[in-house]
């Protein structure tokens, strides 16, 4: 669709006020807190205006609204209180699209993490370096969508008697077993899903280990070796605490992404069979079944869930930076 | 140097990207006499105005819907702007709060329809609309655009979803006939069953939307069993979803498609459904795996290339029969039209849409069925579509639309598919039933 400026000026108009109205505010925010010079006052307003005003507008201003939402009935019409809230704890769906995110948000990080750090020990300091880690890296430069489509594929059904089109399936074939419907099968569904994210994820966590393994004093496993210790010991007494840091963030990072995991689910299930998570359930409530109000409440959910992991993983970059 | 050339390159580069998406589309005006513009005088001229339409039907379905009204926006003037989005149903509601409505669309749903109506979004239709709607449309149809006495838009395509799919080359080597009613039905599945392959195959995979194959043949049943009136109390909630009828239709169908002697051809157990896509499931009618499969009208589209649709073809299909040879309960679903803007070319355009001349043109550029009255089953692109019109054309027929269309999305596009979705996978008739009746939304 093309864009009309002129037939679009009453929009831009109450944009327009509306960003007058922000910086009038920011300004006297600000004239409030600084006592420096008038100079250093300006300085400080032009450097934090921008970035205050995208905070505002894309951030603050719509999350407030969906909070207001969420004590709204279905159209957003009617005042609902806490109706919203007792739903999403007593309803047979939002009970499983909470006990299924919370086993992604458990198993994805850690198998994640896990994968990404035995590859990048046995990678770290070997030649072919580049080439492993860009070959383990390459699942992440596929979208999440891709990813979905084709783990689908690889969990594909048919008949014994047919021919296979998954790869899952033809090797159960090969071993003498009968062909399973993956995707079908609650509750283990739910972790094939949670393989097809850890395919994802697995290489970026690898990546960033392995800088931080490289990272690791050589005198300090040299010294180790020289006293006797096992490749095991060296990674566990050695590796493992000098980069925990590194670990940290990288499990805070994918639990974080984990919590909106959205595009897997809807690609290869649409959150049917019991794979439902919080992000897709939310998506179906607001705009698929229009119970805005319900959709708005989970999003505050996943808001409240999300925080405790961002503020801790501002802190922990904050210790280490 | 180096650094020089690829400063060029990236300049040349984003200069001829900018000149790519500054490029003007010109929408195909074309010469045009003033005896091609005959029909379309009754619209009057509305130069330099334009209307924006907004609908599900991308590729080759936009195409044609735009072909079709290509002489109207030449003749009138109108610019019509069409944009087709397969997550309309989402993002619908999404343009409408954002302030960017468009100013006509395409509703798959009545229920749809029904939302932004009594949000007071949707412009009531004009006089010239509504007279248009009682010419073309019996009152069932538009029954379907109107809300509290009030007519919002007109029907635009129509489905018949009753139809069952068959191979007659299959039929005609196992001397099988057509069956005429319900019990000739359940005789010659057994019939088929006996001689070693399953008669019926069937997918409900499709995405998000999985299982509702599953709910079209319940309520296709119920309606056969029960008749239209419980059929319209179930669909607006006057009966309990669980109702002692509803349950019977369930268990009928479920004898059908939950039992591994008759279904599902061509791909293993009954449960195997769940994991095949409506689409290809129907495949095995061709290899003689299975042979029938019920699905709508616009299953036409889903054969693989170069299957010839027919009495004597490759297939053909069916009206799924009920107790009473003559009677003609037909299941169905549509696409309305409705608008959220009431000037003068944004009218001229919704009368358009509503005139046969609209339709008959559309069907002959393709597969289309349209269930106005002044529609020419011979304009029909195949002999589905045809059998489809005369069909809805029809006095016999008892057309009723789709309930899960009708329900609260959440019950119709939500609790009632997962509900078949469980059903199918073991779940028991009376278990689903019951969370889908508690799923209700009070209000």
């Amino acid at each position: 669709m093309s864009f009309d400026a002129v037939s679009q000026q009453p929009k831009l108009l109450y944009l327009l006020q509306g960003v007058a109205a922000f910086a009038a505010v920011v300004a006297l925010i600000l004239l409030a807190l600084h006592r420096g010079p008038v100079r250093r006052r300006a300085a400080a307003l032009i450097l934090l205006a921008p970035a205050l005003l995208l905070l505002a507008v894309g951030l603050v201003l719509p999350g407030l609204r969906t909070l207001a939402l969420s004590f709204t009935d279905g159209g957003g019409g009617t005042w609902a209180g806490f109706d919203n809230y007792v739903w999403m704890f007593t309803d047979h769906r939002a009970l499983v699209a909470l006990r299924n995110t919370l086993a992604w948000v458990v198993l994805v990080p850690l198998t994640s993490t896990a994968v990404g750090l035995l590859y990048a020990a046995a990678v770290a300091r070997s030649r072919f370096r580049t080439v492993a880690l860009s070959l383990v890296l390459t699942p992440m430069a596929i979208s999440f969508v891709g990813a979905g489509v084709v783990w689908k594929f690889v969990y594909a059904y048919r008949p014994a008697e047919a021919g296979q089109i998954g790869l899952l399936n033809q090797l159960v074939v090969a071993c003498g077993g009968e062909p399973r419907q993956w995707l079908v099968d609650s509750p283990w569904n739910v972790l094939f899903l949670i393989a097809a994210m850890v395919w994802t994820q697995a290489g970026f966590a690898a990546v960033l280990l392995t800088g931080a393994i490289r990272a690791v004093p050589t005198e300090l496993t040299e010294a180790a070796l020289l006293d006797g210790a096992s490749p095991r010991q060296i990674l566990r007494r050695i590796t493992l605490p000098s980069i925990r840091p590194t670990l940290l963030v990288v499990l805070l990072a994918q639990a974080i992404g984990t919590f909106k995991a959205f595009d897997i689910v809807k690609t290869m299930t649409g959150g049917q069979f019991d794979t439902g998570v919080l992000a897709h359930e939310m998506y179906d409530q607001a705009f698929r079944y229009g119970e805005t109000g319900r959709g708005a409440a989970l999003a505050v959910l996943l808001f409240l869930l999300v925080t405790p992991f961002a503020a801790h993983q501002v802190r922990a970059q904050r210790r280490t930076g | 140097m180096r650094f020089g050339a690829r400063l060029a390159l990236a300049v040349i580069t984003l200069a001829v990207t900018a000149t790519a998406c500054g490029t003007p589309q010109d929408s195909g005006s074309r010469a045009h006499t003033t005896a091609d513009c005959a029909p379309y005088a009754r619209y009057g001229e509305h130069p330099g105005t334009k209307v924006t339409v907004y609908a599900e039907n991308r590729d080759r379905e936009a195409d044609l819907f735009e072909e079709t009204w290509a002489d109207f926006a030449d003749c009138t003037g109108i610019d019509v702007q069409y944009e087709g989005d397969g997550e309309f149903e989402a993002q619908i509601q999404v343009r409408v709060d954002g302030g960017n409505a468009p100013d006509v669309a395409f509703f798959p749903q009545p229920g749809l329809l029904e939302r932004f109506a009594r949000a007071g979004k949707l412009k009531p239709a004009s006089a010239g609309v509504a007279a248009l709607a009682k010419q073309g449309w019996s009152a069932d149809w538009n029954g379907y655009a109107t809300v509290d006495g009030t007519l919002y838009g007109t029907p635009l395509v129509a489905n018949v979803k009753s139809f069952v799919w068959y191979s007659p080359k299959f039929f005609r080597d196992r001397g099988l006939s057509v069956p005429r009613t319900w019990t000739e039905l359940m005789a010659l599945t057994e019939k088929v069953a006996a001689s070693g392959v399953k008669p019926w195959c069937a997918g409900i995979e499709s995405a998000e939307a999985t299982g509702w194959p599953v709910t079209d043949w319940i309520e296709d049943v119920l309606l056969r069993q029960q008749g239209t009136h419980v059929y319209d109390q179930w669909v607006a909630h006057e009966i309990p979803f669980d109702d002692p009828r509803v349950i019977k239709a369930m268990d009928t169908v479920g004898s059908i498609l939950k039992n591994d002697r008759y279904a599902n051809g061509g791909f293993g157990p009954a449960r195997s459904m769940a994991s095949i896509s409506f689409q290809e499931a129907g495949a095995p009618v061709l290899s003689g795996d299975c042979a029938m499969h019920r699905q709508a009208s616009f299953y036409a589209g889903m054969w693989p290339k170069g299957t010839e649709i027919g009495p004597d073809k490759d297939v053909y299909a069916f009206l799924l029969p009920g107790d009473d040879p003559a009677g003609r309960p037909v299941l169905g679903g549509g696409v309305f039209t409705a608008a959220f803007a009431d000037r003068p070319e944004v009218r001229a355009f919704q009368e358009y849409l509503a005139s046969a001349d609209f339709a008959n043109a559309r069907m002959r550029k393709g597969p289309f069925v349209s269930a106005n009255r002044g529609v020419d089953p011979a304009n029909a692109a195949t002999p589905v579509d045809r059998l489809s019109i005369q069909l809805l054309q029809d006095p016999r027929t008892q057309f009723r639309f789709d309930g899960s269309d009708l329900m609260p999305a959440s019950v119709g596009a939500g609790t009632f598919w997962k509900g078949a979705v469980d059903w199918i996978g073991g779940a028991s008739t009376r278990q689903v039933a019951d969370s889908v009746e508690r799923s209700w939304p009070s209000r």
